[in-house]
């Protein structure tokens, strides 16, 4: 990214000016409105100039996004989000490109470009919302729905057991894999803000509520009254205390992790783990997603993984680069007067 | 006849070879050099290499055998040959599936030593041909080729499994001999294919060389045969295949017209060749991404297109199935992107290393909704080059996805082709909107083309996708008469294209009895087919169609210029019925579908029977 930062001389922009004045068509309530807003607050800060950014998306009510953003947008087709957005992004890697998925349109139809994506560390931003069920086809069960899941297609509930998408944008070594729920603004914003400036896949899953297809999936997360309890915020470098009074901390027992009282004399907080997004073992970050499937742990928000290694676009524009200085630039006369030529006369 | 070396030496105007072997004995390789030396003594040549789909299918069988056939002539030729005037046979399973192809009294060459009892139970012959009599009449030279290549190798520091494999260099170098071809092409192609392996260079030189001697030497070749240089068009030629050419087609285009070429693709047979012609042009400034699957190959492209790339993507048919829905996504987004569709033996996986023309309706027809898209077909190797570049022209001018058909007969076999003069190649005229003012993702030039305003330009920040375009702003429009207006001004800018492509060329007569209509891959056989019958007397022309979507504005005119239509078809008649459809005429159909392409023999017989004069006449 060369020549696509703001010069703030120039342009200010504000949250109005990353509106596309469509009208936005999503059901009343909807948790999509607050990433929406979530976004258009944190983009005048990321830095980059508004024709520079490119929005992607699949099929699903969460992929209408882009229509809503001033910035260069591509509705796309079921599943291929990733796909064609790594096209805009490898073509030309001055671009800043941001996909806006669902859990139906990245996990299952679009799963193979997805962890391909993540694999080849193409400089992509990718927002899942996920809010565990199909919503523009009324509501049928998504492969984040939990089992037993009792929806249209599933009348005697599902059979079938969901993917932890933190694990699997893991497992496929995402460079950048982050966590945050549509009820907490600021941290959104956080998290926004943070995959934009990190270079290669971002991973963010948003818990989404549907309010039509599956109130209330992510209720103890949000409720005012669980929250504190059940939801452990990730911070870089700090212990993982949680609890209405801070006093619950996550120690670290082999590759088990507990919920300890800190202020019942067993346990100080130096015995806490200390979470560190940057560590190149990624097994710790494995544990964490894993962690709210444990009875009585609490579900990890914020920054999973955080590592820094080449991008795949930049990869191919060095390579480019190599090739040509060893070779020289192609001419259309050393493209066709190549290999074995002969001359008739 | 002349006599060298006590030798008598021959001149023939026109030598068919086959080369056979099993699919690990590098047949195709021995193929593909003895066509490049041949291309560069100058000789018209065509090929068909014909392999099966397994890499290394047991030793010995008849389906693991792979052959390589090669027409080579001093005069002007179009198809790889009818019947082959050499067989080698490497094995008894190469000389079993090839016996009855071969001319009555052809040259086989075998390497005996391959004749075994267990070769020849795998090949499922009872007695050894060589020894019962059944080869009569043919001239059969029987050569120890894998004792003689390693006696000519004993002193290397291969191992012996390495050693037998020089073997086709030995077979190489015989014929080489035969055919009074020099060593020095393949000799220098070997040291910069295998520049930090001395050894495999000197074995295979050495192999070569052996082969070459052996015919000079023994006495049970007489006679060695010379093919003088046909008299082609002045200028600079190279041998090439017609993936070779598609892919050099796409960097000249990307050169033309100024704009980054990026292939999005996953490897499939018969199209990785292309992919991998591509992936070597580094320095040309080309992007290939090797997908994870064919959606994503197409799906990336479009991206690229989206971000101003001239973007391809190349498949053979099962690929093509697969991308259908996104060439609707290209075709509604309004982006250039040229597809490109090698064609093999189908459904499904079908026959992937065999060709088949049975793809056009595929490519016409095959996605959802009403998709205009253009289509055109390369008819030789060469032609690949040229209609990549015609792609890519449409593709930009257009503001559309074009498909285009090669097959795997074309995209393998190769010719010499002649270059064009640089300055002859026509700029591609390409603009990017810049303008603010008054910008409409969904207005129209003249050609209907909608602007393409790419991801950077300040001021020109739109959303497009999938979803029905408002005419003019390219919102979101579910408006049933907007939707019936854009159904109809996307075909019609299809339509449009007509006013933009040449006429259709009859050769021979304007007016006859029978005008043979050909597309794609068919062009030599039936090229062959209707010179000969000319030379016989009969009133038949030929028009090879390259435009089929849409046809050229003067197709009605020139089908009323003859009594009868025939279209030889590698399908079950895919153009006739859209002939049929389309100008509400009878045509008659001829068709072929065993992964092979026409003996132009077949058409010739055909054109006879329709013609009323019996067998060939």
């Amino acid at each position: 990214m060369e020549n696509n930062k703001i010069d703030t001389q120039e342009v200010k922009y504000t949250a109005k000016d990353f509106q596309s004045g469509q009208d936005v068509r999503w059901c009343p309530g909807c948790g999509d409105y607050s990433v929406l807003a979530q976004v258009q607050r944190s983009f005048p800060n990321i830095g980059i100039k508004k024709e520079n950014i490119v929005w992607v998306s699949g099929i699903g009510c969460s992929s209408r996004f882009p229509y809503y953003m001033s910035t260069f947008g591509f509705h796309g087709i079921h599943g291929r989000a990733p796909a064609i957005a790594t096209g805009v992004k490898v073509a030309n890697p001055d671009l800043s490109v941001w996909v806006a998925t669902g859990d139906g349109d990245l996990m299952s139809i679009g799963g193979n470009h997805f962890i391909h994506a993540c694999r080849k560390n193409i400089d992509l931003k990718i927002l899942m919302f996920n809010n565990k069920i199909y919503g523009l086809t009324k509501g049928q069960y998504s492969p984040t729905s939990e089992k037993g899941k009792v929806t249209k297609s599933t009348p005697f509930g599902s059979v079938d057991y969901p993917f932890n998408p933190i694990s699997l944008a893991l497992g496929a070594n995402a460079s950048f894999v982050a966590r945050t729920i549509d009820r907490d603004p600021k941290h959104m914003q956080t998290m926004i803000m943070r995959a934009a400036e990190h270079k290669g896949t971002a991973f963010i899953e948003v818990f989404q509520n549907c309010n039509i297809f599956n109130d209330g999936a992510y209720e103890p997360l949000t409720n005012k009254e669980t929250k504190l309890d059940t939801v452990l915020h990730l911070e870089d470098g700090k212990p993982m205390t949680f609890g209405k009074d801070n006093d619950k901390g996550i120690v670290l027992e082999g590759f088990t992790p507990k919920v300890v009282n800190l202020n019942d004399g067993t346990h100080s907080i130096d015995d806490v783990w200390v979470h560190h997004e940057k560590d190149e073992n990624a097994i710790r970050a494995f544990i964490l997603a894993h962690m709210n499937e444990i009875p009585g742990l609490p579900t990890p928000v914020g920054i999973f993984r955080n590592i820094v290694k080449p991008t795949y676009d930049e990869g191919v524009r060095e390579q480019i680069k190599r090739v040509t200085e060893k070779k020289g630039e192609g001419t259309l006369k050393s493209l066709l007067y190549s290999g074995n030529t002969w001359e008739v006369n | 006849m002349a006599k060298e070396n006590g030798k008598v030496v021959e001149t023939v105007e026109d030598v068919t070879v086959m080369f056979a072997g099993d699919s690990g004995d590098g047949m195709q390789l021995t193929g593909m050099q003895f066509s490049d030396t041949t291309a560069i003594v100058g000789n018209d040549l065509s090929t068909l290499p014909d392999y099966p789909a397994e890499i290394r299918a047991p030793a010995g069988t008849l389906y693991g055998v792979s052959g390589f056939q090669l027409h080579f002539s001093s005069t002007a030729i179009h198809t790889p040959g009818d019947t082959p005037d050499v067989l080698v046979a490497m094995n008894p399973a190469a000389l079993k599936k090839n016996l009855a192809e071969i001319k009555p009294h052809a040259i086989i060459i075998t390497n005996t030593d391959s004749f075994d009892s267990k070769n020849l139970q795998q090949a499922h012959y009872d007695k050894n041909p060589l020894e019962d009599g059944s080869l009569d009449g043919y001239k059969v030279f029987q050569v120890p080729i894998t004792t003689l290549t390693e006696n000519a190798l004993k002193e290397c520091s291969l191992s012996l499994k390495e050693v037998q494999r020089c073997k086709n260099f030995f077979a190489l170098g015989l014929m080489y001999w035969l055919y009074n071809r020099p060593l020095d092409p393949t000799m220098d192609w070997l040291k910069s294919k295998f520049k930090n392996r001395p050894e495999i260079i000197e074995s295979n030189e050495k192999a070569l060389k052996a082969g070459y001697y052996f015919g000079e030497q023994t006495e049970i070749f007489t006679t060695r045969y010379t093919v003088k240089p046909a008299e082609l068009p002045k200028g600079t030629y190279r041998n090439i295949s017609g993936n070779e050419a598609t892919a050099v087609g796409f960097v000249a285009a990307s050169n033309l017209s100024g704009l980054q070429l990026f292939l999005g693709s996953y490897p499939i047979t018969p199209a990785s060749d292309i992919l991998h012609f591509l992936s070597s042009f580094k320095n040309f400034g080309v992007k290939t991404f090797q997908a994870e699957d064919e959606i994503a190959g197409i799906a990336s492209a479009i991206g690229a297109s989206f971000s101003g790339s001239l973007a391809i993507t190349t498949t053979s048919g099962p690929g093509l199935a697969l991308k259908t829905e996104a060439i609707g996504l290209a075709v509604m987004t309004e982006l250039p992107l040229v597809i490109v569709d090698v064609q093999r033996g189908g459904p499904s996986t079908g026959l992937p290393t065999k060709t088949e023309q049975a793809d056009l309706l595929q490519a016409l027809y095959g996605r959802n909704g009403e998709a205009p898209v253009p289509v055109i077909a390369a008819s030789t190797p060469s032609d690949c080059f040229y209609l990549a570049i015609e792609a890519s022209r449409i593709a930009l001018k257009y503001m559309t996805p074009v498909l285009l058909l090669t097959d795997g007969y074309i995209a393998n076999g190769s010719e010499p082709w002649r270059l064009p003069d640089i300055e002859d190649l026509e700029k591609i005229e390409v603009s990017f909107r810049t303008e603010v003012e008054g910008f409409e993702p969904y207005s129209r030039d003249a050609n209907l083309a909608r602007p393409w305003a790419v991801p950077g330009t300040k001021g020109l920040e739109h959303r497009i996708g999938g979803l029905e375009k408002a005419n003019i702003s390219g919102n979101v429009s579910y408006d049933p008469d907007n939707h019936d207006f854009m159904v109809r001004l996307r075909e019609e800018k299809v339509n449009k294209i007509q006013q933009d492509i040449p006429d259709l060329q009859v050769k021979g007569d304007q007016e006859g009895d029978l005008l043979v209509l050909g597309w794609g891959g068919t062009y030599g056989a039936i090229t062959e087919a209707v010179d000969r019958a000319r030379a016989e007397g009969y009133k038949v022309s030929h028009a090879h169609l390259k435009y089929i979507k849409p046809f050229p504005k003067n197709t009605a005119e020139v089908f009323k210029n003859f009594k009868k239509i025939l279209i030889p078809e590698l399908n079950l008649g895919q153009l006739s019925k859209v002939i049929r459809s389309e100008f509400l005429i009878e045509v008659e159909s001829l068709t072929k579908i065993k992964g092979l392409p026409f003996k132009s023999i077949e058409v010739q017989r055909k054109i006879a029977d329709l013609l009323g004069g019996g067998n060939g006449k």
